[in-house]
């Protein structure tokens, strides 16, 4: 939908602002969980409560999440665990490996929370939903009241604290949540929309511009130059001069800014016009049986992907390379395009293409970090042209088999079935040395309570 | 002569989703006639699924483990397996997850002329009382337990 006729469509009962200056007949609202990795190993582990706590990436490389204790001691985010370890050991930091499958879990929760709330939600990111509150004003006394009830709830429910913000455009109610979050008076909710403007204008004047979202380091520092420093800036900014200074995307910062909504819910996903599958390995991988073990798995997930939004992919690129980062090693990249004799969306058909693209390259002598494959060429399953002669990977016997397959991952977990298999362990995974259990999605995982 | 063969359970965990695969077992109302192609099809009501009789509220439930034997009268026994339900507010008389010195710790919740006391269903176990001014972190309230028996 553009943008003229969405702004052309009469909504009614929509909290308008106080003044004209932000009219706008769009009403969103974005929830977000706090340090949410790190409130998810919380719920789990009453222990953590209190402690400075930091989750780290995969391969336990870096900080990806911290508690406001670790932040109040100047924890940057992204801070390479290494260059932690003095002060870890100082102030009695716990780090925890990634464990995604609990994340997953307890993000859904609150996704299916948040839908009892609109019926317009976009999950925007593990962490994060943004909500189409049109026409939903009528049910409660404010939208800060709304704010405050799913709070409550999600809290309640899940044990997870999150922060509300509302305003007439997806940017400002992004804006909104930051506001929540950073002044306690707010409680957690802050309607942007209903505020009374010479209180807006304070608090706006107050945020650097680096807090919008979309803006990026080199925009910041452009605008910076420009001599505009806050958002309260930005937003007396003209249009014209933003588009001609930065393109259109800034332009529709700005309007968004002045609670002119640009961006519409993006409820359902749009298809993926690639597929990266690709991981760092926990140690470096020398054989081609290793590097080709990976390579399967990693085109395993990436066609998995490409059937679950029903596409089919015409050519898989296959990469591998040292660490860059280890300079007194020998380095070697190399990549591969492998098309396909025909557009397929078989895991047998890409994994072979893959282990195919993998001989190509591959040299032996050399340490390897990572190795991936990206699906290329993707389209439509439904819309694909036939060909006259044999097909690979295509037609009923392919699709029942991947089907049963993908049911059967699904059910008793990934990797029951899988092509090429060989015996674990796997040298190449990733390395989760502190990892909490996965607390809500195995049996034998499942938490611990005493009666004594 | 007829053996009787271990069956033998797949050692692999199976997901927990809050969502799991239910496992249908059709209900029928008349024994099937052997041999008569088969009349019982339209007796076949729905299927029973021990998910929706144990959990009412998924999004907040939550299973744990049972260790210890304090709660055995309330037929809570050591190795059951907990349904814990975040929605319920917690009330006088019901069998809760409480936390105490940073450990999960399963109790009925009396709360009387406004004392609070978690107590064992087990006369071997003394109770926990609490002062006017304590607090009392509960993290939900138990409404099932399953147990398995090894066969």
């Amino acid at each position: 939908m553009g943008r003229g006729d969405r702004r052309g469509i009469a909504l009614r009962g929509i909290a308008m602002p106080a003044s004209g200056e932000t009219a706008s007949q769009q009403i969103f609202a974005l929830v977000d969980v706090n340090n949410f990795y790190v409130s998810c190993e919380r719920v789990f582990n009453p222990a953590l409560e209190a402690r400075p706590v930091v989750v780290l990436s995969n391969n336990d490389g870096c900080a990806v999440a911290r508690s406001n204790e670790v932040k109040a001691l100047g924890v940057k985010m992204g801070t390479p665990w290494f260059q932690l370890a003095a002060l870890a050991r100082q102030h009695g930091i716990v780090a925890l490996s990634s464990n995604y499958a609990l994340y997953a879990d307890m993000s859904s929760r609150v996704v299916s929370i948040l839908r009892e709330y609109s019926p317009n939600v976009e999950v925007y990111s593990i962490d994060e939903s943004f909500l189409g509150l049109n026409g939903l004003d009528s049910l409660w006394p404010s939208f800060a009241d709304m704010g405050q009830s799913m709070r409550q709830r999600v809290l309640q429910w899940t044990g997870l604290p999150v922060c509300v913000g509302v305003g007439p455009s997806k940017t400002l109610a992004k804006l909104a949540n930051h506001i929540a979050k950073k002044n306690p008076r707010f409680n957690g909710v802050c309607d942007l929309a209903a505020m009374q403007p010479p209180e807006r204008g304070s608090l706006l004047a107050g945020i650097e511009i680096g807090e919008v979202w979309g803006v990026g380091r080199r925009i910041e520092a452009h605008l910076q130059a420009a001599g505009i420093r806050t958002v309260k800036d930005l937003r007396a900014a003209p249009s014209a001069w933003l588009r001609s200074r930065f393109g259109v995307v800034m332009e529709r910062t700005g309007s968004e800014l002045r609670g002119i909504s640009c961006l519409a819910l993006e409820e359902v996903a749009p298809a993926k016009k690639q597929i990266i599958a690709s991981r760092s390995f926990g140690q470096p991988v020398h054989a081609l049986p290793d590097l080709s073990e990976a390579l399967v798995s990693h085109a395993s997930r990436a066609a998995e992907k490409l059937r679950s939004q029903d596409g089919i992919c015409s050519a898989i690129h296959v990469f591998i390379h040292t660490n860059p980062f280890r300079s007194q090693d020998p380095q070697y990249s190399n990549s591969i395009v492998i098309p396909l004799p025909n557009a397929s969306a078989d895991t047998r058909l890409l994994a072979r293409a893959a282990l195919f693209g993998l001989q190509k390259i591959y040299r032996p002598g050399y340490a390897y970090k990572k190795a991936g494959v990206m699906l290329m060429g993707i389209s439509d399953a439904q819309s694909a042209q036939g060909s006259l002669l044999l097909e690979h990977g295509k037609g009923q016997r392919s699709e029942g088999l991947m089907k049963a397959m993908d049911a059967l991952n699904r059910r008793y977990g990934r990797q029951t079935i899988s092509v090429f298999a060989s015996a674990a362990p796997k040298s190449w995974a990733m390395r989760r040395e502190n990892m909490s259990p996965c607390y809500t999605t195995r049996w034998s995982d499942v938490p611990v309570v005493h009666a004594r | 002569m007829a053996n009787i063969l271990p069956f033998r359970s797949t050692p692999q965990p199976r997901p927990a989703a809050p969502s799991p695969l239910p496992c249908p077992l059709p209900l029928l109302l008349h024994r099937i006639p052997a041999g008569f192609p088969s009349p019982a099809d339209e007796y076949a009501e729905s299927a029973l699924d021990l998910n929706t009789y144990l959990v009412r509220n998924k999004t907040a439930t939550f299973f744990f483990r049972v260790i210890g034997d304090s709660m055995t009268g309330a037929n809570i026994h050591d190795g059951d397996l907990l349904v814990v339900d975040r929605s319920i507010e917690p009330r006088h008389g019901h069998i809760v997850l409480a936390v105490i010195n940073n450990e999960y710790t399963v109790k009925r919740l009396h709360r009387l002329n406004g004392v609070i006391e978690l107590r064992a269903d087990n006369p071997a176990y003394p109770s926990l009382r609490f002062q006017e001014n304590d607090e009392v972190q509960i993290w939900g309230v138990v409404t099932g337990a399953v147990s398995r028996f090894a066969v």
